[in-house]
C-alpha cells in the first residue's frame, strides 16, 4: 500500500518544529508501524536527508520506548497495543497518517518523535520502591498473598512506563502511571510499611514535575497498551488522603 | 493544619475539596428540587414552604437564621469549588504545552469534556436565577413572598422556560460526571461501589433533570396556573 505521512520534525528541544510530508510507497500490511518508518528512513538516508528520529528498543511491546501519537491516538488505532506492535493492516491504501510526539511540558521533545521521560524516573525515585535489606531471594510462599491481591498487583505491575497515559490525557496528567507504580507495591504485604508515605511522596513529585491533574476522563485507560485500570488512581487518592489524616508527612 | 495546607498544595488535595464542596452543592440541588415540587400542591403549600424556610430554627435563631447560614455555607462551597477548579485548570493547561495537530476526542465523554465551561455556565445561570426569583430584579411582575405566583408568571414566558430547561440540562450533565468522580477522588474503591457508581450518578442526574424540568413544563402545559 502507499501512504502519505505527516511527521513532526524538530531538530532539538529548543528548536521550533513543524510537520513534514513523506510518501511511504510499497508498504506491506504485515509490517509493523516501526518497520514502515524504517522503510521511509532508508529512503530519506539514501537521498542524503536526516532520518526521522523515534525511540525503540524491544519491538515486542514490553519495553515502553516506542511512544508516538498516530492520527490523534497515543500508540495508534489498535487497542492495548504499543506502536511497535501496531501492524500496517490497521491502515488502508491511500491513508494519510499524522505522527506526533507525546505532548507534555514534563516530556520535552529531544528530537522529532523522541521525548525525554526522565520525569517518570523521578516519580519512581520519590517512593516507588521498598526499603528492604537485599540478599538471597526469600522462600517462595513464605509470605502468603491472597490471589485476588496478587492479581491486582500484577495488573498494575504490567505498566511499561511508555507515557501514553500522559499523551492522551487532556490534562497531561501522569496519575495512571503514578497510581500503577504505587499499586503494584500497595497490594502486597512487603509494600505496606511505607505505603502512605509513598503515595504522598509520589503524588507530590508528580505535581512538581509539571504534570496536570486527573479529571476522570478515562482517556489514559483507553490508550494504555497494558490496559491498566483508572481504579488504581482512586486507590492512590485514598492513600494520600489517609496519609494526611493520620499525620504521615506529605511534604 | 500544616498537613492540611500541604495537602491543599497537591492536586489530590484540591480535588478532595472540590469533591466535598460538590457533595454539599449536590445535596442542596436535590433538596431544592424536592422543594420545587410543592408547586404541584398549589399556592398555599408553595408559599407556606417558603415561610417554613424563613422561620426554620426560630425562636432559637432569629428569623431567616437557618436560611442565611445555609446561604453563606453554599456561597463558600461555590467559592471553594470554583477556586480549586480554576487553579487545577491553570495547572493542567500549562502541563500540555504545545497542542496536538490532530486529537481524537472519542475516548472521553461529552459530560467530562464540558465540566469546566459547563460549570461557568451553571454559575452564570445561578446568578440570573437569583435575580429572577429571589430578588425579582429581572422578573417582569415580581411580588414579594408570593412564590407560586412569581414562578407561574416567570415560566409563562416561553424563552425563559426554555432557558431554564437548557440550564438544568447542563446541571444534570455536570452532576453526572461530578457525582461518579466523587467516588474516585475520595478514594472509594470497593469493587461493588465502583461497578454501580456510573449508573448511580446517571440515575440521580436524570431524576434531578426530570424534577427540575417538571415545573417550567407544568406551567407551559397549563397544569400550573394562577388561581
Amino acid at each position: 500500500m502507499d501512504l502519505t505521512l505527516h511527521v513532526w520534525r524538530q531538530e532539538t528541544s529548543s528548536a521550533s518544529g513543524s510537520f513534514q510530508t513523506y510518501k511511504a510507497a510499497g508498504v506491506s500490511d504485515s509490517m509493523s508501524f516501526l518497520d514502515m518508518l524504517d522503510l521511509v528512513n532508508e529512503r530519506i538516508t539514501r537521498d542524503g536527508g536526516d532520518p526521522i528520529a523515534f525511540e525503540h528498543d524491544c519491538r515486542e511491546g514490553i519495553c515502553g520506548s516506542c511512544g508516538m501519537v498516530i492520527n490523534g491516538i497515543a500508540h495508534g488505532p489498535h487497542k492495548m497495543t504499543t506502536a511497535c506492535q501496531l501492524h500496517m493492516r490497521s491502515f488502508s491504501d491511500g491513508d494519510e497518517i499524522w505522527i506526533e510526539p507525546w505532548r507534555a511540558k514534563a516530556f520535552p521533545v529531544l528530537k522529532d518523535l523522541v521525548v525525554e521521560r526522565a520525569a517518570f524516573d523521578r516519580i519512581i525515585q520519590a517512593g516507588g520502591y521498598i526499603s528492604v535489606r537485599t540478599g538471597s531471594a526469600p522462600d517462595a510462599n513464605a509470605i502468603a498473598v491472597p490471589k485476588p491481591d496478587a492479581d491486582l498487583a500484577f495488573d498494575a505491575a504490567a505498566c511499561i512506563g511508555c507515557g501514553a497515559c500522559v499523551a492522551a490525557c487532556p490534562n497531561a496528567s501522569a496519575m495512571l502511571f503514578t497510581a500503577a507504580k504505587a499499586a503494584h507495591l500497595s497490594y502486597v504485604p512487603q509494600g505496606q510499611t511505607e505505603r502512605l508515605g509513598r503515595a504522598a511522596a509520589m503524588v507530590m513529585t508528580h505535581d512538581e514535575e509539571g504534570f496536570g491533574n486527573c479529571t476522570n476522563h478515562g482517556a489514559c485507560q483507553e490508550v494504555c497498551p497494558k490496559g491498566i485500570s483508572v481504579n488504581y488512581i482512586s486507590r492512590l487518592n485514598r492513600d494520600l488522603l489517609k496519609a494526611t489524616l493520620t499525620g504521615i508527612s506529605v511534604g | 493544619m500544616r498537613q492540611a495546607l500541604t495537602l491543599y498544595r497537591s492536586s489530590v488535595g484540591k480535588k478532595a475539596l472540590m469533591a466535598v464542596s460538590g457533595i454539599l452543592l449536590a445535596g442542596f440541588v436535590l433538596a431544592h428540587m424536592l422543594g420545587n415540587l410543592k408547586m404541584f400542591q398549589g399556592p398555599e403549600a408553595m408559599d407556606g414552604y417558603a415561610v417554613f424556610l424563613k422561620e426554620l430554627g426560630y425562636p432559637v435563631l432569629p428569623e431567616y437564621g437557618v436560611l442565611w447560614i445555609a446561604r453563606i455555607a453554599l456561597l463558600a462551597a461555590v467559592g471553594i469549588h470554583a477556586l480549586a477548579a480554576f487553579q487545577l485548570w491553570q495547572k493542567s493547561r500549562a502541563a500540555r504545552g504545545a497542542a496536538y495537530r490532530k486529537e481524537d476526542s472519542q475516548v472521553f465523554s461529552y459530560a467530562s469534556r464540558t465540566m469546566r465551561w459547563g460549570g461557568v455556565i451553571i454559575l452564570l445561570f445561578v446568578v440570573y436565577h437569583i435575580l429572577h426569583f429571589t430578588t425579582g430584579t429581572v422578573h417582569s411582575d415580581f411580588e414579594y413572598a408570593s412564590v407560586y405566583r412569581n414562578v407561574v408568571i416567570g415560566f409563562q414566558s416561553v424563552p425563559v422556560s426554555l432557558f431554564y430547561l437548557v440550564a438544568v440540562g447542563a446541571l444534570a450533565l455536570h452532576l453526572y460526571h461530578g457525582l461518579w468522580s466523587v467516588f474516585s477522588t475520595l478514594g472509594v474503591q470497593n469493587p461493588k461501589v465502583t461497578r454501580i457508581r456510573r449508573p448511580l450518578a446517571a440515575g440521580l442526574s436524570i431524576l434531578l433533570f426530570v424534577g427540575y424540568a417538571a415545573v417550567p413544563v407544568g406551567v407551559m402545559a397549563g397544569i400550573l396556573t394562577l388561581p
